[in-house]
């Protein structure tokens, strides 16, 4: 029996694991795949429940707000209804950023910046 | 059937009432949390007693911890970020033995309660305010109005910037809460219909034992999940931590 049946070398070794990747066996490394892949980017469950998390606290936070003003200012209910409404258009935005990828940091506008940004340079480094 | 929020109940292993309002009892849940810490110091401890060039196993597995926090941090903060680097790392660690001592049986999540989560969730919260007032004085205000934004929008942009700005500490602690609750009583509502169902195995012509299995399988299934998830929500909540402090701390 010859010897390369027991031990393969590392290039057929490769081939294989691109074979069994359902890559073609020889091509572009394919380290850049799993990148979108980790934790930081949950799918289907994770995902619902982030989104109505963020727009229940952010409901929750801003009527809380609101009632707080009115209890304070003696406004009642306006600072809430007002209030309330801004904490829809927060969760709403907050949803937003969890569907598009966006990172948490405060600032929308700064955020989808960053990420064209990052997506710009990843498009680079991939031509590059 | 027991009740499946049942074990989700605080019990009071040590009575201890320094006044009418102040009650400072060792609980079931506080217990967890003193074994919580006393796991992660002998681990600690046991790993790092023999600081040898070449680790060993349980060098490693610390090494690899603290590897994999140091780039969560140098990643999302940067270099000035390795500052909190003990705040953060306790944090993770406190939070993941949290959950995965919840995942042991006969013992009790202290993550499951909303108000362990939110008391860390607080702390986080006025550690990175605090933190950007200290870094950047009024400055750090700056951030709730993007630059380059119309002055006309401030009045609606500023304070939707705001309440989700407000609204971060709730949001990470009913997280890390729900996703602990839900999947705990999941286990125990299936767990319970295997009980119910092989009860009922012989006088339905064996159709219970089959449901009870096809529960049993469920169960197994969700508990491997749970575990993914315990480690998975450890992980949200510190990388979370770490883009909050990214935010004061470079404040774009």
């Amino acid at each position: 029996m010859p010897d390369t049946d027991q031990t393969p070398g590392p290039e057929e070794i490769k081939a294989r694991l691109r074979a069994l990747r359902g890559l073609p066996p020889n091509g572009e490394p394919a380290e850049t795949q799993d990148e979108d892949e980790g934790p930081g980017r949950p799918s289907g469950l994770g995902l619902g429940m982030r989104i109505s998390v963020e727009m229940v606290t952010t409901i929750a936070v801003g009527g809380a707000l609101g009632y707080g003003l009115d209890k304070w200012m003696g406004s009642a209910p306006f600072a809430m209804v007002l209030c309330l409404l801004l904490g829809g258009a927060a969760g709403v935005m907050n949803a937003y950023r969890v569907v598009k990828g966006l990172d948490d940091s405060v600032g929308l506008g700064a955020a989808i910046a960053r990420k064209e940004a990052k997506e710009r340079d990843k498009s680079r480094g991939q031509s590059g | 059937m027991a009740s499946p929020v049942e074990q989700f109940r605080i019990q009071e292993l040590v009575p201890l009432k320094l006044s009418e309002n102040i009650d400072i009892s060792l609980t079931n849940s506080a217990l967890m949390m003193v074994i919580g810490v006393f796991v992660a110091l002998l681990f600690f401890w046991i790993a790092t007693a023999r600081r040898t060039v070449v680790p060993g196993r349980l060098q490693s597995c610390a090494e690899i911890l603290y590897e994999f926090i140091a780039n969560m941090i140098r990643d999302n903060v940067g270099k000035e970020g390795m500052r909190y680097f003990p705040y953060v790392f306790t944090l993770f660690v406190f939070v993941f033995l949290g959950n995965f001592i919840g995942m042991v049986p006969y013992s009790f999540t202290y993550t499951s309660h909303i108000v362990v989560t939110g008391a860390l969730a607080l702390t986080v919260f006025a550690v990175v305010t605090v933190i950007g007032f200290a870094r950047h004085g009024a400055g750090y205000l700056r951030m709730f109005f993007p630059k380059g934004a119309p002055i006309a929008t401030a009045p609606i942009l500023i304070p939707i910037e705001l309440i989700s700005y407000l609204s971060r500490p709730f949001s990470l602690a009913v997280r890390l809460f729900a996703n602990m609750t839900v999947g705990h009583i999941m286990l125990k509502v299936l767990a319970g219909f295997v009980v119910s169902l092989g009860a009922l195995g012989a006088a339905s012509w064996g159709l219970g034992y089959l449901g009870a299995f096809a529960a049993f399988s469920m169960v197994a299934g969700i508990t491997v999940l749970e575990f993914f998830i315990a480690a998975l929500q450890a992980y949200v909540f510190t990388i979370l931590t770490c883009i909050y402090l990214n935010d004061a701390i470079n404040m774009h």
